[in-house]
């Protein structure tokens, strides 16, 4: 597989853009015409080929930028990657996961050579060719978790499993949906997630709980989520609130093609072997309306869904304000048709 | 589930016998974390056994698996099986290592009272909290000295029939405040420690146990799968999770022994009693819901949700 990386920004100038194959295999998250909240998981075994789905961690034509992004991002702020001192082995289990991973589903672009606890890791992308001491922190930049995941596309959350509960003790955030690590740090699963409407009355996060906590260390899990953003903005923190608060209110009729973007997130779910804990990555895709609705069958199910979604949902996910204008977009390319079942396009 | 040679068995003590097994073409296991266990297939005849055995070799030896099983002549046989049965050069399925009895790595100092065989998961966790450095203090107690299976340097052993028993107050009541406690061992032990932990003010949180029950034997009794449209008898000798297998029954398990919560099922109609044997279910859940691999019924018909 051969993969050109885009020159492109997720911020100033916005320059981001997606190819047509880019197009083509976006992790559209609805199979049907309307939305709610389930515990939508799927175990994550591949998929189809060219598909988000097919590697253990995707890396897409957007890799190179993202990760000079994140470096920006983390420079600007240190506390976006976070490691409780009890996580450093989790850390480890981290590293080594992603390098095999990847060494194994893109031998082109990263290679990992092991000779006992020595190991080399080539980046071909970000050319980067270390040896260090597998365990031995000292022997890398950073530590191992920061080391590895800015090197990987999407948020990383490391959960420690203790009390028949699940701990966001570290972590490397810097392309999230307007939540924050540096808050949420040492949090347990229902206190991070009390801002979520709905979704507690409805038991699902005592079921997804009881899901999360079995999941074993051969047997990695998957769901989609989404939200809206305006503009190709990965770091729409709360900490840079007043950077990309603002640009919600700069949408018109005309610009609102080229300036909304859907935005999903694929999340996956794996048991970290050594430490016993799970590591939850959060990749984050975008795409705006304008190259959307070039798939028909997205552009019809896309207006129904965000037409009828609920008021509160629709607040939550940041886009109330501007529905009514996104509704009037997305009807131009909505006939009424039926549409088939399942994500893919026809 | 993996299939793997069984390459040695090394008897340890009278009673425990240690087995070690490796991947028949040599590659590397997935490593684990200290205090898991592995599932073992046994084909006894025509009985397909499942125990749950600790891992006891460093969690970061992908080399091979290790595990200490004690022969229990009045259990239901899978350590008869293991004992006399199970050779060097067999191939066996294991299924991947899981963690119910995990380290919490966030504790100032661990407090590790192991009871005759079970000293086992600790014996994956001590290798680990060596290479953390952690502060930790581990008392292994036998009745006589015949029933050690290890000679552990870093731990303080107590003999009973020797007259070096514990003094588990003494040894509760001198740790520093953010200490865990981890004790495997015999129900009765497991059960007077966290008694005197509990009355000693120690925190619940900071208390963990490891008892994988056998699914004890029991009068026979009928059950209806409302799902599957079946009703079955279960025997004397076999659980309930068994009887579901044996007809073709899908239902979901992990450790076999009422400790994980996988198969827990609803109960949809109860025309007699349910014996809960587990230590999944609160109190609140037991008049909805069953374990399947170690609860059994009393009574006409238990009607399940598989």
């Amino acid at each position: 597989m051969t993969i050109t990386f885009n020159k492109e920004s997720f911020r100033g100038d916005y320059s981001y853009h997606n190819s047509a194959t880019a197009i083509r295999r976006f992790p559209f998250p609805f199979d049907r015409d309307e939305y709610m909240y389930s515990v939508n998981m799927e175990p994550h075994k591949g998929g189809r080929p060219g598909s988000v789905f097919e590697a253990r961690f995707d890396v897409d034509e957007h890799y190179v930028a993202e990760m000079e992004d994140r470096a920006i991002t983390l420079s600007r702020d240190p506390m976006r990657c976070q490691s409780l001192p009890h996580m450093t082995l989790a850390g480890w289990d981290v590293l080594e996961l992603i390098m095999t991973s990847k060494a194994q589903d893109y031998p082109d672009l990263f290679e990992l050579h092991r000779d006992g606890n020595r190991w080399r890791w080539v980046n071909r992308p970000l050319g980067i060719d270390d040896t260090f001491t597998f365990l031995d922190e000292t022997t890398l930049p950073y530590g191992p978790m920061e080391y590895i995941t800015r090197q990987t596309q999407g948020d990383f959350a490391v959960l420690d499993q203790r009390e028949g509960n699940l701990w966001m003790d570290a972590g490397m955030v810097t392309s999230q949906a307007d939540w924050s690590l540096d808050f949420d740090i040492g949090m347990n699963f229902f206190e991070w997630h009390a801002p979520v409407p709905r979704a507690a009355e409805m038991g699902i996060f005592q079921r997804a709980l009881k899901f999360l906590l079995n999941i074993q260390q051969d047997t990695p899990a998957r769901r989609l989520n989404w939200t809206m953003t305006v503009n190709p903005r990965l770091d729409t923190s709360p900490e840079t609130y007043p950077e990309w608060g603002p640009e919600k209110r700069s949408l018109t009729p005309e610009n609102l093609g080229q300036k909304q973007y859907l935005r999903v997130e694929l999340q996956s779910f794996w048991r970290l072997p050594r430490s016993n804990g799970l590591l939850f990555p959060i990749r984050c895709y975008l795409i705006s309306l304008q190259d959307l609705v070039t798939v028909p069958k997205w552009g019809r199910r896309f207006h129904r869904v965000i037409r009828d979604l609920p008021e509160d949902l629709a607040t939550y996910k940041g886009f109330i304000v501007n529905r009514p204008m996104i509704v009037d977009y997305l009807s131009r390319f909505d006939d009424g048709a039926p549409t088939s079942p399942g994500i893919w396009p026809d | 589930m993996i299939q793997l040679r069984l390459t040695d068995k090394t008897p340890l003590s009278p009673r425990i016998t240690r087995f070690r097994f490796q991947h028949p073409d040599g590659a590397p296991l997935p490593v684990f974390s200290g205090g898991a266990h592995v599932m073992v297939e046994m084909q006894d005849g025509d009985i397909l056994r499942r125990n749950a055995y600790s891992l006891i070799s460093d969690p970061q030896d992908g080399s091979g698996y290790e595990i200490a099983v004690q022969r229990e002549d009045q259990g239901r046989g899978g350590s008869r099986f293991m004992h006399e049965q199970a050779q060097p050069g067999m191939l066996m399925r294991l299924g991947q290592p899981v963690n119910l009895f995990g380290l919490n790595l966030t504790a100032r100092k661990h407090l590790l009272i192991a009871g005759g065989v079970g000293i086992t998961p600790f014996l994956g966790q001590i290798p680990e909290l060596d290479r953390l450095g952690a502060d930790y203090e581990l008392r292994y107690c036998v009745r006589s000295r015949d029933e050690v299976a290890v000679d552990l340097p870093g731990a303080q052993l107590h003999v009973s029939d020797e007259g070096s028993r514990m003094d588990l107050d003494g040894v509760l009541g001198a740790q520093p405040i953010g200490t865990h406690l981890y004790v495997c061992g015999s129900a009765r032990m497991i059960a007077a420690v966290l008694d005197r932990a509990t009355a000693l003010g120690w925190p619940p949180d900071a208390l963990h146990s490891e008892e994988f029950l056998a699914p004890a034997p029991g009068e026979p009794f009928d059950v209806h799968c409302a799902r599957s449209h079946k009703t079955l008898t279960v025997g004397a000798h076999q659980s309930m999770l068994e009887a579901l297998e044996a007809a073709g029954i899908d239902a979901p398990w992990l450790c076999r022994g009422g400790a994980c919560g996988q198969c827990e099922t609803d109960v949809l109609a109860c025309d007699g009693q349910i014996d809960h044997r587990d230590h999944w279910l609160h109190d609140d859940e037991r008049n909805r819901k069953i374990m399947p691999c170690v609860s059994r019924f009393r009574g006409q018909l238990l009607t399940i949700d598989r």
